[in-house]
């Protein structure tokens, strides 16, 4: 069984339909038509420099460090507890855990639209309770909710694989040295788990920052975030070239998120998922 | 009391993850059009999406090319496992990272990179541009699911049936497959899965009139909600979760499969 040439076809395709598309994306990115010619250009990477364009940016990457912010203290203590002795059946709730993410994400995000509409269950909660009547929906609130609706079990369980791993005798050393519970925690815990939790933020900042989604359905057809722009250029401006550049800043900015993040990484001990 | 705290805040997040999915559930079965207040059982609403032409008619699309990339996506994926398998390692890192690829990528960017491809190659966005598409993303997957299986076979087997007079060929699916199966049958029900799950890549990939169920449903809810919708979201995450639940438990039952069983 030494033969290797039937995984070929498998290589070509991949070149095809993986590579080839990339190397176009970036070829869309630095031309532009002229007069029916093809030419060279930086243009469209200066126009992704302009305000109007930097603000679109500028409000992904914050709404995207918020959601990740929010789920990182929301998810911290979840994965805690979760690792914790007092927790029976933590094979089962993990699962539970792990459950929501098997959704498709469309109807996770459709199924906020179903709360927070002006006319939706929250709101009629609210007015069977005789309180005022709230407005959620298209609004920045409602696309950080589905963003940390959505990615919360991305950050709880790479930082549950690396809690349960760490072994109970440092922390017990810690304890007969004299430490009290909040100095375990921040002495050996949590500098243990840092590996978690930096697969937990690039697990969640990379969907947060890139989806349309959850930005269109939650946040109304107005609304614009990096993927919003992509996908407007594509479907409906049809600036290929412009879009292209946009999609190569988008990646560049994951690529180097994804670096700092390994840098906290070094022994490759997060990363549970993949 | 402590433990209290914790159980109260578990259950918190508990009710957080799963009480949206549960309210789109509980209203598919309701009688009453809006949102905020229950008219009473009714199943008309799932009586009305089997008479949606265009429900239907993306239905059709979805498992016909579920069924078609995941079959594809299972012959090469595996043919490529056996491939990769045999590899030098130089070689095979190169083919890994070129597998893992389309897995890190974002989904938006695998979708518009395919729509320029198919667009240079002047191929008409459709049908036969969604099966494309969705077999690229589905290989991997199966390549993943593979290669840990041969990983642990004993290469003395083969070597065996060899020597018995085998052919290659014969003793590849006798002796092979036949133990590497599980991993195969795993690869497949995870391609099947994903792309009956795809959204974003099927987006871009996908011409007028061709439309996938996840589709339809994105282009009814810019719309607004309605009920027909959620009766859609309800049989669709059952099939997914039915699904899910049967490669998971064939992926613990045969030992860590190395594919990840999440999407975004």
């Amino acid at each position: 069984m030494k033969k290797t040439w039937v995984s070929y076809p498998y290589i070509l395709w991949m070149i095809i339909f993986t590579i080839v598309p990339l190397l176009l994306v970036l070829y869309y990115s630095f031309t532009k038509t002229e007069n029916g010619m093809v030419v060279f250009t930086l243009d469209n990477f200066i126009r992704v420099m302009e305000p109007t364009y930097l603000k679109v940016l500028w409000r992904s990457i914050v709404l995207a460090v918020i959601s990740t912010v929010v789920c990182f203290i929301l998810g911290y203590p979840v994965a805690m507890i979760l690792a914790g002795k007092d927790i029976s059946r933590k094979s089962t709730l993990v699962m539970l855990m792990v459950v929501p993410m098997w959704m498709n994400f469309l109807l996770r995000t459709y199924a906020w639209m179903t709360l927070l509409d002006r006319k939706g269950v929250i709101n009629s909660i609210l007015g069977t309770l005789g309180l005022p009547q709230v407005h959620l929906l298209y609004t920045d609130f409602a696309v950080v909710l589905g963003m940390v609706y959505n990615f919360l079990p991305f950050m709880v369980l790479p930082i549950y694989s690396v809690l349960i791993k760490i072994d109970r005798s440092l922390i017990e050393a810690a304890e007969d040295l004299g430490s009290d519970n909040f100095t375990v925690f921040r002495k050996v815990i949590f500098p243990l788990s840092l590996p978690g939790v930096a697969s937990g933020i690039t697990m969640v900042f990379m969907p947060a920052v890139t989806t349309f989604i959850i930005s269109k359905l939650l946040g109304g057809s107005q609304y614009m975030l990096i993927g919003n722009l992509i996908e407007d250029q594509f479907m409906r401006v049809y600036d290929w070239n412009f879009g292209s550049a946009v999609s190569i800043i988008m990646m560049l900015l994951i690529l180097l998120s994804m670096g700092v993040m390994s840098r906290n990484d070094k022994e490759g001990t997060g990363g549970a998922l993949f | 009391m402590k433990k209290a705290i914790k159980r109260i805040y578990l259950i918190i997040i508990f009710v957080f993850l799963y009480a949206p999915v549960l309210t789109l559930i509980v209203f598919s079965f309701n009688k009453s059009k809006s949102r905020g207040n229950w008219g009473g059982f009714t199943l008309k609403w799932y009586g009305e999406l089997f008479h949606d032409r265009q429900v239907l008619s993306s239905l059709y699309n979805t498992v016909i090319i579920a069924l078609l990339s995941a079959l594809v996506a299972t012959v090469a994926g595996t043919a490529a496992a056996v491939g990769i398998h045999n590899m030098k390692k130089t070689v095979k890192s190169f083919v890994m990272n070129l597998t893992y690829l389309p897995v890190v990528n974002p989904d938006i960017v695998t979708g518009i990179s395919l729509m320029i491809l198919f667009v240079f190659i002047k191929l008409d966005l459709g049908f036969t541009t969604l099966l494309l598409a969705h077999i690229t993303f589905n290989i991997p997957y199966v390549v993943l699911s593979v290669l840990p299986k041969l990983k642990q076979l004993n290469k003395h087997m083969y070597e065996a049936a060899l020597d018995l007079g085998a052919k290659p060929a014969y003793a590849f699916f006798r002796v092979i497959l036949p133990e590497i199966m599980p991993g195969v049958v795993t690869g497949f029900l995870l391609a099947f899965t994903l792309s009956l799950d795809d959204f974003i890549i099927s987006f871009f990939t996908t011409g007028s009139g061709v439309s996938t169920l996840s589709i339809t449903i994105y282009s009814m809810a810019r719309l607004g909600i309605s009920p027909k919708i959620n009766a859609l979201s309800t049989l669709m995450f059952i099939v997914v979760l039915v699904l899910l639940l049967i490669v998971n438990k064939r992926s613990s039952a045969n030992g860590r499969n190395g594919a990840p069983i999440v999407n975004i």
